[in-house]
């Protein structure tokens, strides 16, 4: 088949763009132009918008965003180039030769207006009842520029019924402006594929295949379009009212769990600077709101690392010593609710490879229910569990009807980082001013191995560590420096990494001797892995597995839905772009090296539970029963 | 739709697709037989072009909403297009239309009863200087008065 990275966008659709030369310092690499009649010098094919960045100039956007393809179709950012007839969008003009731009003459500023009002003139909706407000791109422009009323009239009536058939986003088309910001996002940055725009003039408006739920097409969840939403149009399915209630009923027990994304993030909802972690700031805040107890979602993770790690060791032994053709290679991460939905849609002949085991925050509702339940000697059903989690897809995947495990919903309700965030503030409780205090036992502190989860790469590095201490016998701080495996950091799009794993092996460790006699089936073989964020990346590798490429014959793939991993998730606060996903992960690796628990299997409150509780081991009964799920074959068709 | 109507429509796409490349820009003339063909483009049409040419169903579905002539909702056997632009409507368009709609027994954007008729209003059909002007499937009929326009529809019946 040909390429179809050339031929995504028709030709009419994409816009005029001119490679940056490598080399600036060739001749005809950069170009004199004039900005506000101040001389500047940029690459060639620098856009007029980052033209004006560089220099320092506010330049207005609103279809524009760094994640996203150039759309120019906002008509925002219009500025004066010198002998042009018309004003010209600077975000799609790339500069080709000496141009001189004005960006604040009569004729600019009387546009942006006009573009701003028109744009007033089709939104309909209160600010004050909207879930943006304070934090709506539109709101701040119209602020920003001088609109005073609207002078091209306001939709009186609501033209849009609310969709809200899904568990994750709501989509109120009222509210839209048509940027197709989450066009770009849904086709161009994931893949996915459920929103473009329909019919024509007046009558566009953004929808799915034939106007249909979106609970019945096939969106993943992932709630990038969200966070990338400039309005209210799309928001996340907000439970909060129903966890107050729960919080304000004595009759229940309301625990909660957070996962380390949110905590790296949450600071920016409160006026911190991205990159500054909250974990234990927050668990104060939680507990002034009401919440009985507050778990580290770190914990499950590490339980996933020990259950989905003894998984793969499994899975080789019966590949290798059995020869057990039926084994499903290489095995796939299932922490990732969108993630595993995509699969399910995309890649149905592939559910075999997703590890069985579930998402640290399923895992953590079942222990809730059942061990934390009988330990604390309470009714599970008079128990709500909340998670926090960076994601929009966590409220699908606790609502899936397999997730069920202890005789309860797991968990009740998965609420972003945004709606937490909400509620802190409703709770009357400024966050970076609470004092610091640990989580609730029987849990504890969980391992850095976990904490990294949130980062892209995190769940194999956290898996490579404890991997290596298992098989190899030595430290995993003798094998890479410090511990870190730096090789799957990062956010390249497709990682791929291997590790030789000689012939000097270890005793195998008393948690899974009953599943392996020695290491010596391994000798000399070495272990293929791969990274990938972001669904357009986890295609990549899904299609190379298809055709039988190099990524077919690893051992151990993490896919993560969201770019960045789960630090860029949908539930994240917004805005969200590269350098504040690169600042988030740095206080994800700086609070992970900090710990002097840095291993899954070193975590002494994960010991206990296999010694007390889950006494079969790792992918015992007990654990398949709570800690293991299986998927659903979905497929591309939409009924 | 039954299994054997589905696979023949598959079968029928499949061909098309064959004939026009499976790229991108095949997507338009591949919809446009396929709405020849049945007048219309089902939700499993939509979907097998979009998987034989590698893109979403909601591309197909945007490309066929933004066309006037292309449907993703069953029609009449008849498309009746009455041009409603100014030339036209000056050379007495309204009177005509009031004609069809009693003959037909419908209002323009609906389809009678028998299945046989669909009547929509059309921006410019070009023939501005012979107006008021229908187009009738793929046949044009300029310089209608009621009972022309009237007498057209029932030698089509």
């Amino acid at each position: 088949m040909e390429n179809k990275d050339t031929q995504r966008a028709p030709v009419s659709q994409k816009p005029h763009s001119v490679d940056k030369p490598a080399d600036t310092t060739t001749i005809g690499g950069t170009i004199s132009i004039e900005i506000n009649n101040e001389k500047h010098t940029v690459p060639l094919g620098t856009t007029i918008l980052d033209a004006c960045k560089m220099t320092g100039i506010h330049v207005p956007t609103l279809c524009h965003h760094d994640d996203l393809c150039i759309a120019g179709v906002c008509r925002v950012c219009m500025v004066e180039v010198e002998g042009m007839r018309t004003l010209q969008a600077s975000c799609a003009f790339p500069i080709t030769s000496p141009i001189k731009i004005h960006t604040s003459t009569p004729m600019v500023r009387k546009a942006r207006r006009h573009v701003i009002d028109l744009m007033l003139s089709e939104h309909h909706g209160e600010c004050y009842s909207c879930v943006r407000n304070n934090n709506c791109e539109l709101q701040s422009l119209a602020n920003e520029y001088g609109v005073d009323k609207y002078t091209f009239g306001h939709v009186e009536k609501s033209r849009f019924e609310i969709d809200n058939s899904s568990f994750s986003v709501i989509r109120d088309m009222d509210k839209c402006v048509l940027c197709k910001r989450c066009v770009r996002t849904c086709i161009d940055l994931q893949e996915v594929g459920v929103l473009e725009s329909v019919d024509r003039g007046d009558k566009t408006h953004i929808s799915t295949f034939m106007e249909k739920d979106l609970a019945d097409v096939i969106c993943i969840n992932c709630g990038q379009c969200i966070n990338r939403c400039p309005t209210g149009a799309l928001h996340a399915n907000d439970p909060s009212d129903d966890i107050w209630n729960a919080i304000d009923d004595p009759k229940k027990h309301v625990v909660i769990q957070t996962a380390p994304s949110p905590r790296a993030a949450i600071g920016e909802e409160f006026g911190l600077e991205a990159g500054h972690s909250m974990t234990q700031e927050l668990n104060t805040a939680l507990r002034r709101i009401g919440f009985n107890a507050v778990f580290d979602t770190n914990f499950t993770a590490d339980l996933t690392i020990i259950e989905e790690g003894t998984e793969l060791i499994i899975r080789l032994f019966k590949a290798l010593v059995e020869k057990d053709e039926t084994v499903a290679l290489p095995q796939f991460t299932s922490c990732s609710p969108g993630w595993v939905k995509y699969l399910e849609h995309y890649y149905p002949e592939y559910v075999d490879n997703l590890s069985s085991a579930k998402s640290p925050q399923q895992m953590f509702g079942a222990l809730i229910k059942t061990f934390y339940a009988e330990k604390a000697g309470i009714d599970p059903k008079d128990m709500i569990s909340v998670a926090v989690m960076p994601c929009s897809a966590k409220k699908f995947e606790c609502n899936r009807p397999e997730m069920a495990d202890s005789g309860y919903q797991d968990v009740d309700y998965g609420l972003t980082t945004r709606e937490l965030a909400k509620m802190i503030k409703e709770a009357g409780i400024n966050l970076p001013e609470m004092p610091k205090t640990h989580f609730d036992n029987p849990f504890g502190d969980a391992s850095g191995a976990g904490l990294i989860f949130g980062a892209t790469g995190g769940v194999m590095e956290a898996a490579i560590r404890t991997i290596v201490e298992f098989v190899l016998g030595k430290k995993a701080e003798d094998v890479f420096e410090k511990a870190n495996v730096i090789p799957v950091r990062g956010f390249e799009g497709v990682k791929y990494y291997e590790i030789p794993l000689g012939d000097q092996f270890g005793p195998v460790p008393a948690l899974i001797q009953h599943l392996v006699p020695n290491w010596d089936w391994l000798a000399g073989a070495t272990l293929k892995v791969a990274v990938a964020h972001g669904t357009a990346n986890a295609k990549k590798i899904m299609e190379d597995i298809k055709a039988g490429g190099k990524f077919s014959e690893c051992h151990f793939i993490e896919f993560m839905a969201c770019p960045g991993g789960c630090l860029g998730g949908g539930g994240q606060p917004i805005p969200t772009n590269e350098e504040i996903r690169k600042k988030r992960a740095q206080a994800i690796y700086a609070e992970d090296e900090s710990l002097e628990l840095r291993k899954s299997h070193d975590n002494p409150h994960v010991v206990k539970l296999y010694e007390e509780y889950l006494t079969e081991g790792p992918c015992g009964h007990l654990s398949h029963k709570l800690l293991h799920t299986h998927y659903t074959k979905r497929g591309k068709y939409i009924a | 739709m039954l299994v054997v109507e589905k696979n023949s429509l598959t079968a029928e796409i499949e061909a098309m697709v064959e004939k026009y490349g499976n790229s991108r820009s095949s997507l338009l003339p591949i919809l446009q037989d396929v709405q020849r063909n049945h007048k219309f483009v089902s939700e499993f049409a939509q979907q097998e072009v979009a998987r034989l040419l590698d893109i979403h169903p909601v591309e197909v579905y945007s490309v066929i909403s933004f066309y006037s002539f292309l449907h993703s909702k069953p029609m009449g056997r008849n498309i009746v297009r009455l041009c409603q632009t100014i030339t036209c409507d000056m050379m007495g368009k309204v009177n005509v239309a009031k004609a069809i709609e009693r003959e037909l027994g419908i209002s323009f954007g609906e389809t009678t009863k028998d299945n046989k008729f669909t009547l929509e209003y059309a921006n410019c059909l070009g023939m501005c200087d012979q107006g008021p002007a229908m187009l009738v499937n793929d046949k044009i009929y300029p310089r209608l008065t009621p009972e022309k326009a009237v007498e057209i529809l029932n030698e089509i019946g």
